[in-house]
């Protein structure tokens, strides 16, 4: 028993229930949708740009709880920063700032809010090594 | 070559006078084999376990018989192709067909789904006729035919579903009237809803329309008595790792008049009469459709997983799941903003989905499968029908023969623990 803790990290938890960022923008200087049909989540990212600088950022849609989450985390995180910022980012800090181990599904949650902030941002759909992880 | 077991072996439970999940669940060595948290799977529907027997006939076939069919005159040979060709007997013979020759081995039910698409509809369907399927379609009786419209101007149409998880049969006359309506393809039991459609009303109304009738028997076959002629149907389509059989080896039924007029679907070796360089002529039936070598063991294995159901009995197995969804659905009222997708009870077989308030059914899965408990959590390949419902994504609980009330319990457990988390 006992180890559903360890996936649901309390701050997973924490971001699901309270989540930051959390709405659509009425005149976003970006905007992209992008689903993950094998589980049906849907996820919305709105981000308004000034000076090169991601003013704010807000996601919408549904999902569970890690690719919930995961868009909570990266919205939080990427408010304020620059929009080069985006690029930077990879697979392997959205698992870190989650803070748990997934399987090959459960990974495609996780990484929804990120492959959709780069599509939106670079009109990147793939990254390096995603076809590795197929299917 | 018989599929009894071989001495020392314990028999298929001769269970028709009492039905005992408990019994049959030790002829299945994954359910009994210790685990911990112990092993509460409940996902039959998906692909069910496979008893002893099973597993034995295919180790005996590649230890005792292992040959290729067909060909070898020497009597390894003759004695594989007389199991693969007694595998087919008895399939044919599960589902009432005429002749066992009316009875052709595929890798699944999409593969069987496919050659009629590939080989009966190309030769039959010309821009302007109807395709007739059902809302409550798994995608394997829709994609087939998705590329057959994208191909020539056939139109697809689709009986509706009812709030209730029912087909909407009143609409079903009017979507015959103009005669275009050349198939019509519905699921048996739907692996959403559990419900069991009324196919043979479906194919009665479809046959004096001018239309033929395939059924997906994905999920009744391996659960209920089906009798191809009682259905009157066309073509239907089964895949035996649903059956407690291996995976790879699946059947087509069809007509045997049909199948004559058909051409082959895949070419290669065994489906032709005669080769020369500029050309072919086709075996006979069911050979002409079963290219190359197929999956031999599998079918032997398949052919044991009859036995060990009509040793069951299908009414006794169909009669446990019918129990199981019923008490599955009271147990189920208990736990608050719990949704049941489908129709009551008696309607449906061993087939429960789900929608537990907003919690996503992939955390519902997560949390129930760390308590041991194995859910499918997803769209089961019926998109259609969830955006029909409403709904984004459902779990679904299955059952077989060996399924135990205690799974339905450890089921409403890992339930309200997921409310706990995510409450």
């Amino acid at each position: 028993m006992g180890d559903w803790d360890e996936l649901y990290r309390e701050n997973i938890l924490e971001h699901y229930k309270h989540p930051r960022n959390r709405g659509t923008l009425e005149h976003p200087d970006i905007t992209y949708e992008d689903a993950n049909p094998l589980c049906g989540d849907q996820l919305r990212i709105d981000i308004e740009v000034k000076d090169g600088r991601i003013e704010k950022i807000r996601h919408s849609g549904h999902g569970c709880s890690i690719s919930q989450a995961s868009a909570s985390m990266l919205c939080e995180r990427l408010e304020g920063q620059p929009l080069e910022e985006v690029k930077k980012l990879t697979r392997e800090d959205v698992l870190e700032m989650l803070g748990i181990e997934l399987g090959p599904v459960r990974l495609k949650c996780a990484l929804l809010a990120l492959k959709t902030v780069k599509a939106g941002v670079y009109g990147i759909t793939q990254w390096p090594g995603e076809e590795e992880g197929a299917p | 070559m018989t599929p009894a077991p071989p001495s020392g072996v314990a028999p298929a439970p001769a269970a028709r006078a009492a039905f005992s999940p408990e019994a049959i669940r030790a002829h299945f060595p994954l359910l009994r084999e210790r685990r911990e948290p112990p092993l509460v799977y409940l996902d039959s529907a998906a692909t069910s376990q496979k008893p002893d027997v099973v597993l034995e006939a295919l180790q005996r076939h590649y230890t005792r018989t292992n040959a290729n069919i067909h060909r070898g005159v020497y009597r390894l040979a003759e004695e594989a192709t007389a199991a693969y060709e007694d595998a087919r007997r008895r399939v044919a013979k599960f589902v009432g067909a005429g002749s066992p020759r009316e009875l052709i081995f595929t890798r699944n039910s999409t593969e069987a789904i496919n050659l009629v698409a590939y080989t009966w509809a190309r030769a039959n369907l010309v821009a302007g006729d109807a395709i007739l399927l059902t809302e409550m379609e798994h995608h394997a009786n829709l994609v087939p035919w998705h590329i057959l419209a994208g191909e020539r101007a056939v139109e697809l149409r689709f009986i509706p579903v009812t709030g209730d998880g029912l087909l909407d049969l009143g609409a079903l006359p009017g979507l015959l009237a103009d005669g275009r309506v050349k198939l019509t393809g519905v699921v048996h039991i739907s692996n959403v809803l559990g419900t069991v459609n009324p196919v043979a009303e479906v194919a009665r109304q479809a046959r004096a329309a001018g239309a033929l009738t395939l059924v997906d028997a994905s999920q009744s076959v391996p659960h209920m008595p089906v009798d191809v002629k009682a259905l009157g149907c066309d073509f239907l389509a089964l895949t035996g790792h649903k059956m407690l059989g291996p995976t790879g080896i699946g059947a087509l039924w069809a007509r045997r008049a049909l199948l004559e007029a058909m051409p082959p679907f895949m070419g290669g070796g065994e489906m032709i009469r005669e080769v020369r360089l500029a050309g072919s002529s086709w075996n006979e039936l069911p050979w002409k459709f079963e290219a190359g070598t197929m999956p031999i063991a599998e079918a032997v294995g398949l052919g044991a997983a009859l036995a060990f159901l009509e040793d069951l009995g299908m009414d006794a197995v169909f009669a446990h799941d019918q129990e199981l969804a019923a008490y599955a659905l009271e147990r189920l009222r208990e736990v608050p903003d719990l949704r049941v997708l489908g129709p009551a009870a008696e309607k449906r077989g061993g087939v429960v989905a789900f929608e537990l308030g907003d919690i996503h059914p992939h955390d519902v899965a997560t949390v129930l499968d760390h308590q041991g408990v194995a859910v499918r959590a997803g769209h089961h390949c019926a998109m259609p029908l969830h955006e029909k419902l409403g709904v984004h994504a459902s779990a679904r609980a299955s059952f077989h023969c060996y399924s135990l009330p205690q799974d339905v319990d450890a089921l409403v457990r890992g339930l309200h623990r997921a409310r706990e988390v995510f409450g």
